[in-house]
C-alpha cells in the first residue's frame, strides 16, 4: 500500500479499508528497510507517529469530522520546529535540542491528523542544492544511490520518492523544493511568500524562506498544500486573505485557452540537452492541450543569482547569531574562566559547517558600512527589478514555464569544492524566491543521457498558486498516459525494498 | 589646570545632546505576549520569540505604536506614514537573537521639539529643544556578573542572565544638538528631561520611574571655544538615573572636558557612567572606533504604515500639555512666582491639583502639601506620592479646618495621624479625640476668673480630684448666669485645669 499516493492512501483511510496504523507501520517498516541506503530520515519518530496514527483512528472510529488526508503520513523536513521532537535544522550547533514548541505548520498537521513520521535531513539550515552540506552526512538520490536527491530538501524529496513517504513537507528559499523534486522524480510546490507560516520554521533568509509540499502526483501535493496554508497572527509576513483553492484545480488540470510564458532567459546555454528536450516536448505536450505557447523577455534574471547570493548571506548573517550557546544547543570552550565571547566563538566554530561559515562571512560584509549600498542595496533594487519582469511578463501570459534545473541529479562530491558550479543549479528557480511568487516543479521525463527525472518548472502570480495545479495537472494527465504510468514508477528498486 | 565652572563658561560653548529611552508600560513585550510586570522571578516572563528560539518570529504590539505616536504627537513631531523596523547587530549574552530590533534610518516621528522654562539671571527663560527622532526598539535582558570585585563582566566568576527584560517596549528620544544655553546648559538638560517626564506622566504610556530605570537619560556634552563654529568632541554618558543626577553629570562633563582641552589634550569620544556617589563619571567602552552595527530592513517585520484618521484621533486624545498647564494653573490659582516654582519643584502640582479639583481653597491646598506634609516626606524620605495621605484626605482636612472643627495647630496632628496609617481625618480626630477649644472668650473668662477665686479648688482638680470640679462649674454657671452648655463648661475647664 505504501507505493499508493496519498489521495489513494486517504480514500482507503476513509472507507475504513485500512487503518492509520496499519499505513503509518508500513512507512515505517518501509523507512527501516531502505533509509540505510536512502538516508533521507534523521529522526524517525516511531512512537509519536504511531500515537499520532492510532489517535486519528480513534476519531474516525468516533465519527468525527476528519480532514482530507487525515492518518496520512509524512516526512517534515527538519527545519521545522517540532515540539519534543530533535530539530537540528541539519546543523551540529541544534544536535540534540528539542523544541518546546510547534511551528505552525507542524500544529496545522497535527490538527489535520496528519501523522508525523520524522524529521528528514537536509542542507545545514538550507544552504545548498544536494544536502551534502548537512552536519550529518548526505542523503541518496533513490534513481541512483551515487547520486545527489538535490537540496537543500533533499531528504524529504528523497522520502517521498522511494516510497518512505507519500507526503513531505521541505522549504524554499531559492529552489529548495523544486529542485530536489525535478531531481528525485516528484512534485514539489514553492507556495506564495506569506501563504504559509514561517513560524517556527528555522529562518535562513527570511524574506526569501517558504515551506511547501511535497507528492509524487500533482492532487497529494495540492491536498498537502491545503492543510498547511493560511494567516498565522505569529507570522507578521503572513498574508490575511483567502488562499486560493489548490485542491480544485489540481482536480480541473486544463490549460485550454491559456497563455503559457516561457522565459528566454531560462533556456538555452548551461542547460543539458536532455533537460531541454524533455521540456520542449512538454511544451509540445501543452500546445496539443489546447495551451497557447508564448515567448517571454525578462532581462534582470541575468543578476537574479548575483542579487540572490547578496541577499540570502546577509539575512542568514543575522539570522542565525542566535546560535550563541547561551539558551539552547552546543556549547564549547566553557572551561578554564573563558568569557563568553571565548566561548560564543568556540562553539560557533564548531557547530558550523563551510557553507554557513562561507555563507555568514559573506552576509556580513555585504552589510557592512561603506559596502551596504554597494551590495544589500544593489541586489535590492535588482529584487524590484526582477518583479517588474515577473509583472510585465505575467501581463502576456497566465503562467510562466522553465525546466526547473540546468541538469539532472549529479554525482555526490561532483560539485562540493566548486560552490559556483552548485550554485548556478538554482539560476531557475532563484527569481521565483526574490519576487515572492509561487512555483512548482513536476516531472517530465528522463533525460536521455543519463535516465534521471527532469523537473518542469510553472510559476504563477502571488496568490494565483491555484493556476500552478491547473497547469501542472492538465500536464500531468497527459505525460502519465504517454508514460503509461507515473514516471516513479519507472525508479529503479531499492535493494532494502520490493521496488 | 582645573578651571571652575564660571571660567569653563566664560571660555567655552557647551553643546548638549540627550538621549532618552522610555519603556513604555504596555501588558505585554514589544515582539511577544510575555508580561512586561516589573520584579518576576528571573527568567518567567519569557517564551519562544523573547528568548529567540529557533523558528520563532516577532510580530508587533499595536498598542506599542500607539504610545509611539501619542509620544511623537505631543513632542510635535511629524509622524512618518511609512516606517520600517531594522536590526542592529551586536552579539552580546544578554540579547537573545545578538540583534536587537530597533528603528535606524526610517523612525516613526521625527522633526519635533520641546520648550522649557528656566530661571536664569534676567528672569524666566524658554529655550527650546528640538527632537530629531522619537523611534521604537527592544530592551535587551539583564545579565548579572557574580563574582569579581566590581560587578562587571570582567573579572566575574559566571555571570546569570535574566530575560524578563528582553524585549520590553522602549522608545528612544533623541534631540538635535542643542546648542547656546551656556552656562544653564546643566538646568537645561534637567529642565527638559523633566518636562519630558511630565509629558510621559501626562500620556499615561509609562511609569517615568528614572530610579527603577523606566526613563533613562543619555546626555552627550561637548565644549566649543568661544568663537568657534567646530564642534567639540563629545562624550556620552549613561546610567543617569535622577534628575539631579542629569544636571550635575552634564556640569561634571564640562569641567573634566575643559580640564583636557586647558592642558592642551583630546577629549576622547567614548561612553561614561555616571557615578550617583561621587558625581563623576568613569570610562565605559571607547567608540573611537565607531561599531559597525550592520543595520539592514528587518524582513520578519512590515513596515509601520498608520492611517492619517488614526493619528489624528490620537492627536486629539492628548491631554494639555505640561508647559500650558502650569500657565493655566498659575494664573487660575493666583499663584506667586517662587511658590510655582517650588510646587514643580517639589513634584507635587498633580496631587495638589487633583485636591483642587475635590473642591479645596488652591492655596490651602498648596500650602498643605508644599508645608507640613513635604516636610514629613522630607523627614521621612518617603516621596510625598507614596505617603498614606491622599488629596481626598487634604481636601476633608481644609473643611474640617474651614468648618471650625479644627484649628491648624490640631490639623497638623491630624496630617501625622493619617499618614500614619490611622485614617481618614475624621477617623483621626474621633480616635484620638481631638477637639477645637470652644475659645468663647466670654467662657473662658469666667473660668478663669473662678479658678483665680478658687485657686485651692482649682488645685485640687488640677491634681487629679475630679469630683471638686463640680462646685468650680457652678460658680462659672453662676458667673454666666446660667447661659453656658454645663457639659462643654465642664470639657473647657477639665482642659483648663489639665485633665
Amino acid at each position: 500500500m505504501i507505493y499508493q499516493n496519498a489521495a489513494e492512501m486517504a480514500k482507503a483511510l476513509a472507507s475504513k479499508e485500512i487503518s492509520s496504523v496499519e499505513l503509518t507501520q508500513a512507512h515505517l517498516d518501509r523507512i527501516d528497510s531502505v533509509d540505510s541506503d536512502v538516508k533521507a530520515f534523521l529522526h524517525v519518530d516511531k512512537e509519536g507517529a504511531l500515537a499520532q496514527a492510532a489517535a486519528v483512528d480513534a476519531d474516525r472510529a468516533a465519527g468525527k469530522n476528519l480532514s482530507a488526508i487525515a492518518g496520512v503520513p509524512l516526512a517534515l523536513k527538519d527545519v521545522l520546529a517540532q515540539r519534543g521532537v530533535p530539530t537540528t535544522a541539519g546543523s551540529k550547533i541544534l544536535q540534540g535540542w528539542k523544541p518546546p514548541y510547534d511551528s505552525t505548520v507542524v500544529s496545522k498537521l497535527k490538527d489535520s491528523g496528519v501523522v508525523i513520521l520524522g524529521k528528514t535531513n537536509m542542507d545545514e539550515f538550507a544552504m545548498g542544492s544536494s544536502t551534502e552540506n548537512s552536519g550529518y552526512g548526505p542523503t541518496f538520490n533513490p534513481w541512483d544511490l551515487t547520486r545527489t536527491p538535490g537540496g537543500s530538501s533533499g531528504g524529504s524529496a528523497a522520502a517521498v520518492s522511494s516510497f518512505e513517504a507519500p507526503l513531505a513537507i521541505g522549504s524554499d528559499t531559492g529552489g529548495s523544493i523544486r529542485q530536489p523534486a525535478a531531481l528525485t522524480g516528484i512534485v514539489g510546490v514553492r507556495p506564495t511568500y506569506g501563504a504559509v507560516s514561517r513560524y517556527g520554521l528555522i529562518a535562513y533568509s527570511s524574506s526569501l524562506d517558504q515551506a511547501g509540499p511535497f507528492g509524487r502526483t500533482v492532487l497529494d501535493t495540492a491536498l498537502l498544500h491545503e492543510v498547511i496554508a493560511g494567516h498565522d497572527v505569529k507570522d507578521a509576513t503572513s498574508i490575511n486573505a483567502k488562499m486560493p483553492d489548490v485542491v480544485s484545480a489540481a482536480k480541473n488540470g486544463d490549460v485550454k485557452g491559456l497563455k503559457i510564458g516561457v522565459i528566454k532567459q531560462l533556456q538555452g546555454e548551461g542547460y543539458q540537452a536532455g533537460v531541454l528536450s524533455r521540456f520542449n516536448e512538454s511544451l509540445d505536450t501543452l500546445a496539443s492541450l489546447g495551451a497557447e505557447i508564448v515567448e517571454v523577455d525578462c532581462p534582470s534574471f541575468d543578476y537574479a543569482l548575483a542579487a540572490y547570493y547578496l541577499i540570502a548571506p546577509s539575512e542568514c548573517s543575522s539570522n542565525l547569531a542566535r546560535f550563541d550557546a547561551m539558551r539552547y544547543g552546543l556549547r564549547t570552550g566553557d572551561s578554564d574562566g573563558a568569557s563568553a565571547e571565548a566561548v560564543m566563538a568556540a562553539t560557533r566554530d564548531a557547530g558550523f559547517g563551510r557553507e554557513v561559515k562561507r555563507r555568514i562571512i559573506l552576509g556580513t560584509y555585504a552589510l557592512s558600512s561603506g559596502y551596504y549600498d554597494a551590495y544589500y542595496g544593489s541586489a535590492q533594487k535588482i529584487r524590484t527589478l526582477i518583479i517588474q519582469d515577473y509583472a510585465k511578463a505575467f501581463g502576456l501570459a497566465d503562467v510562466l514555464v522553465s525546466p526547473t534545473a540546468p541538469t539532472t541529479a549529479y554525482k555526490i562530491g561532483e560539485k562540493v569544492d566548486d560552490p559556483m558550479a552548485m550554485y548556478l543549479g538554482d539560476v531557475a528557480t532563484i527569481p521565483v524566491n526574490l519576487a515572492g511568487i509561487c512555483g512548482m516543479s513536476l516531472p517530465a521525463g528522463l533525460a536521455d543521457e543519463d535516465n534521471l527525472p527532469v523537473g518542469f518548472q510553472i510559476m504563477a502570480p502571488a496568490m494565483q498558486d491555484q493556476r500552478l495545479y491547473q497547469v501542472g495537472a492538465a500536464l500531468e494527465a497527459a505525460l502519465t498516459s504517454k508514460w503509461g504510468g507515473a514516471l516513479i514508477t519507472k525508479a529503479p528498486a531499492l535493494a532494502g525494498g520490493a521496488r | 589646570m582645573a578651571l571652575t565652572y564660571d571660567e569653563v563658561i566664560a571660555r567655552y560653548d557647551p553643546v548638549l545632546g540627550l538621549e532618552v529611552h522610555v519603556e513604555l508600560n504596555t501588558e505585554s513585550k514589544m515582539f511577544c505576549s510575555c508580561s512586561t510586570i516589573f520584579g518576576a522571578e528571573p527568567n518567567t516572563q519569557t517564551c519562544p520569540v523573547c528568548l529567540a528560539l529557533p523558528g520563532a518570529l516577532p510580530v508587533v504590539n499595536e498598542k506599542a505604536i500607539e504610545s509611539t505616536i501619542k509620544i511623537g504627537l505631543a513632542l510635535n513631531c511629524s509622524i512618518a506614514p511609512y516606517s520600517r523596523f531594522a536590526r542592529k547587530n551586536y552579539f552580546y549574552p544578554d540579547m537573545p537573537k545578538n540583534f536587537q530590533i530597533s528603528q535606524y534610518d526610517e523612525p516613526i516621528c521625527f522633526d519635533g521639539y520641546v520648550d522649557v522654562e528656566i530661571d536664569t539671571d534676567e528672569g524666566p527663560k524658554q529655550f527650546r529643544i528640538e527632537v530629531e527622532r522619537v523611534h521604537m526598539e527592544e530592551d535587551t535582558g539583564k545579565s548579572l556578573h557574580v563574582g569579581g570585585a566590581t560587578g562587571r563582566i570582567h573579572g566575574a566568576d559566571y555571570s546569570l542572565l535574566d530575560y524578563n527584560r528582553a524585549g520590553i517596549p522602549l522608545v528612544e528620544i533623541v534631540t538635535k544638538i542643542v546648542p547656546g544655553t551656556g552656562k544653564y546648559a546643566p538646568e537645561v538638560a534637567k529642565a527638559y528631561v523633566a518636562e519630558l517626564r511630565d509629558i510621559l506622566r501626562g500620556l499615561k504610556v509609562s511609569d517615568v520611574k528614572m530610579e527603577q530605570g523606566s526613563l533613562r537619560c543619555d546626555a552627550n556634552v561637548s565644549l566649543m571655544p568661544k568663537g568657534s563654529d567646530v564642534l567639540g568632541t563629545r562624550s556620552e554618558t549613561k546610567n543617569v538615573n535622577s534628575l539631579r543626577s542629569v544636571e550635575r553629570a552634564i556640569r561634571g562633563e564640562m569641567l573634566r572636558h575643559s580640564e583636557i582641552l586647558e592642558t592642551g589634550g583630546k577629549v576622547k569620544q567614548e561612553t561614561r557612567h555616571f557615578q550617583e556617589d561621587t558625581g563623576l563619571t568613569r570610562s565605559g567602552r571607547s567608540k573611537e572606533q565607531a561599531e559597525d552595527y550592520r543595520y539592514f530592513p528587518d524582513p520578519d517585520l512590515v513596515p509601520v504604515t498608520p492611517p492619517a484618521t488614526w493619528i489624528e484621533e490620537l492627536r486629539a486624545t492628548l491631554p494639555e500639555r505640561p508647559s500650558l498647564r502650569r500657565k493655566r494653573i498659575k494664573e487660575e490659582w493666583n499663584v506667586p512666582d517662587k511658590e510655582m516654582a517650588a510646587m514643580i519643584n517639589a513634584d507635587v502640582l498633580d496631587i495638589v491639583e487633583a485636591t483642587v479639583l475635590l473642591g479645596a481653597d488652591p492655596t490651602k491646598a498648596r500650602t498643605w502639601w508644599l508645608g507640613e506634609i513635604s516636610r514629613i516626606a522630607n523627614d521621612t524620605s518617603v516621596a510625598i506620592a507614596d505617603l498614606a495621605i491622599t488629596p481626598a484626605h487634604v481636601a476633608e482636612l481644609i473643611n474640617l479646618v474651614a468648618s471650625g472643627e479644627l484649628t491648624d495647630k490640631l490639623a497638623r496632628q491630624v496630617v501625622e495621624g493619617v499618614i500614619g496609617g490611622e485614617g481618614t481625618p475624621s477617623e483621626v480626630v474621633a480616635k484620638r479625640g481631638i477637639k477645637v477649644v470652644n475659645d468663647d472668650g466670654a467662657l473662658m473668662a469666667a473660668i478663669e476668673k473662678v479658678c483665680a477665686e478658687q485657686a485651692e479648688t482649682a488645685e485640687k482638680v488640677r491634681s487629679g480630684h475630679l469630683p471638686a470640679a463640680g462646685a468650680l462649674i457652678g460658680a462659672v454657671m453662676k458667673e454666666t448666669k446660667g447661659q453656658a452648655d454645663a457639659a462643654k463648661v465642664r470639657e473647657l475647664l477639665l482642659k483648663h485645669l489639665g485633665q
